[in-house]
């Protein structure tokens, strides 16, 4: 993630009040889903309530609709995280962990905040920079070890099937539809 | 204009949105959404406050960069759009302890606060160890059909769903 200076000039806002704009309505829509807070985190892990998972699930067809219909139009490029067993199962399974444990996720707890929850201002998110910290520490140790074992690179499903994008794109989104109607039609 | 005041959207309408705004963030940042790497970055901040330049010499905070870049902007937003959306539908209040889990463990502020300052370093450690947290692999990934972001994803809610059974249906 050697993040490289994009400046954008053209649209004439910078990088910045960009970020910002996109917060605003992040941080808007999920107040509004319910996912700034605990109690919806938690009933979807604990299973009793879909909401958040519906949240994610439409927000991925939307989107992977999108950006692949414009990646064919030559608009966008794709910019997969590259990954290895080391770093996504065993990082995942942290993740997971601390995702239960503190019931909001990086993005959620900023949410958290401006909906009022002093758990996620004063406990999660002093935790979760002191986490972080923590991993900066350790990298160095890490890094060729550990999270280098089973690494795959940044690639993509249609790349390690070697086939045209849409192959994958249509069938990923008509499951994800189906799951979605499945949650539904089960009451969840 | 009166979903703006509503307390509850449809997470169907909160998802498409969040997938158009990633249309706009390919299209506009050439980035896809994602949160957790700024709080890594802010963590190297505070430390450079208390022990100096030599901080920047991390090779992780080499990797990332120390400064307030468009996703610390992005998380900062976050906070005052859910301000906005909680002030307009009446749904904003300080609570210290969730509903769920006063039910299950009380109303005492401390333990709670404990309990999510541990969260948040399992968290904060675990979405560096992954390179990304619930937007950058959960959404931002998984529709771009990363291999890494859906093995990530799913370990999020193996992970997640394990540890909230045992929190609430064996310790609560």
């Amino acid at each position: 993630m050697s993040e490289k200076k994009t400046t954008v000039k053209k649209n004439g806002l910078s990088p910045l009040a960009w970020g910002l704009a996109f917060g605003i309505v992040f941080g808007f829509v999920l107040q509004k889903g319910g996912a700034t807070k605990y109690d919806m985190i938690l009933a979807q892990l604990l299973l009793t309530d879909f909401t958040v998972l519906k949240i994610m699930l439409s927000a991925v067809v939307t989107g992977m609709l999108g950006i692949y219909l414009m990646k064919s139009l030559g608009w966008v490029q794709l910019y997969p995280k590259s990954g290895s067993v080391g770093m996504n199962v065993i990082g995942g399974l942290i993740f997971g962990v601390g995702f239960a444990v503190l019931g909001y996720c990086p993005g959620t707890i900023a949410g958290a905040i401006g909906n009022g929850f002093l758990d996620a201002l004063v406990g999660g998110v002093i935790g979760i920079w002191l986490g972080a910290g923590l991993f900066a520490a350790l990298y160095p140790k890490l890094r060729k070890g550990i999270l280098a074992k089973g690494d795959y690179g940044d690639v993509t499903l249609p790349r390690l099937l070697k086939v045209n994008d849409w192959v994958v794109v249509i069938p990923a989104a008509v499951l994800i539809i189906l799951v979605l109607y499945w949650i539904e039609s089960a009451g969840l | 204009m009166n979903f703006l005041t509503e307390v509850r959207w449809s997470p169907y309408a909160v998802g498409i949105a969040i997938g158009v705004l990633s249309w706009l963030s390919f299209l506009i940042l050439k980035k896809p959404l994602s949160c957790s790497t700024s709080f890594a970055s802010t963590a190297g901040m505070i430390e450079r406050l208390f022990r100096g330049k030599k901080v920047e010499q991390k090779p992780y905070y080499q990797k990332i960069g120390l400064k307030i870049d468009w996703q610390w902007m992005l998380v900062l937003g976050m906070v005052i759009g859910s301000l906005i959306s909680a002030l307009l539908s009446g749904d904003f209040g300080f609570k210290w302890v969730p509903a769920l889990w006063q039910s299950a463990f009380g109303d005492t502020p401390l333990l709670r606060l404990i309990v999510a300052f541990i969260g948040g370093i399992l968290m904060g450690f675990g979405a560096r160890w992954a390179d990304g947290c619930t937007s950058g692999h959960g959404i931002s990934g998984t529709l771009q059909l990363a291999v890494s972001s859906w093995i990530s994803a799913v370990c999020f809610f193996i992970g997640g769903i394990l540890v909230a059974l045992l929190i609430f249906r064996v310790l609560g």
